[in-house]
């Protein structure tokens, strides 16, 4: 796969001293779906900031579709189009003005035939005379992307695209970043809910305190997904697994009275049932039993927990 | 060159003045005419001609300065200090455009607004007195000068001003000031000696002194240093403006 977006050891350190990125090292590649996952303040924003000119790097170095930020930032940020967290929009320019505006911005002729399609699949259309004070929140959300997309990039950045947006429209945003993908739009989203990784993105990357902690398929991630624990409480309270449930790798609580097993769903034999029989097989009573399934939240929130 | 941004940041500025025509017009048309009436009609009649010129026409110069200087600076901070505090400016800095296309744009159409202004301030002063330039191209050229390097003057103070306060506080305190006492309303040697020496240091005085030059080829001091002075001033901001892009100054973090 060709790699459209490199970073190689970019760090930031804002003048307050302030660590925001620490030395992360990514590799995006064309045509994916990147999902950039991490609580707040995890130098989401600012690596983004730092790719698209908004915030100087202190060190390190990217390069868009082989081109550097610095010295070939016309190149880059050509490419580029970004959809900023916040709803950052002038109050009293129309709808079609800002769109036209953005595009201009960007160093590209004007298209009246494009920018019309673009605000008609954003449903913003019957709006474009409007003044931007007086549209909704995810109205305006819109109009940012439509901003975004006016230059025709080839890499999108959605920072955080459906904080404060309704169900209804974060369905027609997944939907439209689909589309764009499909028409070969790298795209690049940031987002603290996991649920959003794991339904859209190809790829997931996690960050926190400005590292980037683990960068995974979605197939790889899936797999861990897919990994079970059956809890067993027990009635007695036992000090040592005996010898002949080894095979299971079982976990004992540290109180005793607890039995952890973990197991694959997506294989065929679990090994439930012969855990159960070799049991009682043992006279190891139970009185409770219960199934968990480690979700990427359990492995996000594990790993952030360990750096703090 | 990204002449498409420069084109339309220009418009969006322009824009900007045309959907408040009445302020952009009205107020300077209005100052104007209330100065003729108070310096040039009721204060005027009982000043003698000064050099040579009536004063009601003597002061037209002055007036234009006046105006040109406030609404320069007023203007192009505005137009740069807003996205900043709105945060629009995140478009902008993500653009493929150079710091010299910004400053085109933006201080363009700032200098653009004031000549026109400079304009419409001459056309009511000539309801008033009768105007006679005697070199029009150099009053021209005062005019272009001024209004771009005051332009560039209000977009620093722009970039500077982090918020309402500081954006006010140098056109009011510094130029209100220098403009009034740099000779807007009567010729520095009108004043006591000591203060002649004083007001030499105001850069003001050298604009309106070569502006007035201009109609009536008269002047404090000389056209050359006059030219000399503006020249110097607008190459004076153009180095500050392209060192705080060069670092980012107040834009990027």
């Amino acid at each position: 796969m060709k790699t459209i977006l490199k970073i190689s050891q970019l760090s930031k350190v804002y003048e307050s001293g302030y660590e925001a990125l620490k030395k992360v090292d990514l590799d995006i590649y064309q045509g994916e779906i990147f999902a950039l996952l991490g609580p707040n303040g995890a130098g989401k924003t600012t690596l983004i900031s730092a790719i698209c000119g908004i915030v100087s790097p202190s060190s390190g170095s990217v390069t868009v579709d082989g081109h550097d930020i610095i010295t070939g930032y016309r190149e880059t940020r050509s490419l580029i189009g970004l959809v900023p967290q916040e709803l950052t929009l002038g109050a009293f320019d129309t709808v079609w003005n800002t769109v036209n505006f953005s595009r201009g911005l960007f160093g590209k002729k004007p298209d009246s035939a494009y920018i019309e399609q673009l605000l008609k699949d954003l449903s913003l259309f019957d709006k474009k005379d409007t003044e931007l004070r007086a549209l909704s929140g995810g109205m305006k959300r819109r109009v940012l992307i439509a901003k975004a997309l006016s230059h025709e990039p080839r890499v999108l950045f959605l920072d955080e695209p459906t904080a404060g947006v309704d169900v209804e429209l974060r369905k027609d945003m997944w939907a439209l970043v689909r589309e764009l993908n499909k028409s070969g739009v790298t795209i690049i989203l940031t987002t603290h809910y996991i649920e959003e990784a794991e339904e859209i993105a190809d790829r997931v990357g996690i960050i926190s305190g400005g590292e980037l902690m683990m960068v995974e398929d979605k197939q790889a991630l899936m797999q861990k997904l897919g990994k079970k624990h059956l809890v067993l409480d027990l009635k007695q309270t036992i000090t040592s697994i005996p010898e002949s449930l080894q095979a299971y790798h079982l976990k004992l609580s540290v109180d005793g009275n607890q039995l952890t097993y973990t197991y694959d769903t997506a294989s065929n034999r679990t090994g439930i049932t012969a855990l159960l029989q070799s049991l009682s097989d043992q006279g190891i009573s139970m009185r409770d039993l219960k199934t968990s399934q480690s979700s990427l939240e359990d492995i996000f929130v594990s790993m952030v927990r360990k750096d703090a | 060159m990204n002449v498409q941004a420069m084109k339309v940041i220009y418009k969006f500025e322009m824009l900007r003045a045309w959907k408040t025509l009445t302020q952009t017009i009205a107020s300077p048309v209005i100052s104007t005419v209330l100065y003729f009436v108070v310096f040039g009609s009721a204060i005027g009649s009982r000043i003698e001609q000064i050099e040579g010129v009536p004063y009601a026409v003597f002061i037209v110069p002055g007036l234009v300065m006046l105006s040109l200087l406030t609404q320069s600076i007023a203007n192009a901070s505005f137009g740069i200090f807003f996205p900043k505090f709105t945060g629009t400016i995140y478009e902008v800095m993500s653009a493929p455009i150079s710091f010299f296309e910004i400053v085109v744009g933006y201080v363009g159409a700032a200098a653009t607004k004031s000549l026109i202004l400079g304009v419409i301030i001459l056309i009511t002063a000539n309801f008033f007195v009768d105007l006679n330039i005697a070199h029009p191209v150099w009053m021209v050229a005062f005019l272009i000068l001024t209004c771009v390097s005051f332009s560039l003057f209000g977009f620093i103070i722009g970039l500077w001003a982090t918020n309402f306060e500081k954006l006010q506080l140098i056109p009011m305190l510094v130029i209100t000031p220098l403009v009034f006492l740099g000779g807007s309303f009567y010729s520095v040697s009108m004043l006591p000696p000591a203060w002649q020496t004083v007001t030499l240091f105001n850069p003001v005085l050298y604009l309106i002194s070569g502006f007035r030059w201009s109609f009536f080829e008269v002047a404090d001091v000389s056209v050359g240093v006059s030219l000399a002075m503006v020249i110097g001033f607008l190459i004076l901001c153009l180095g500050i403006v392209w060192l705080m892009f060069k670092t980012g100054y107040r834009l990027k973090q």
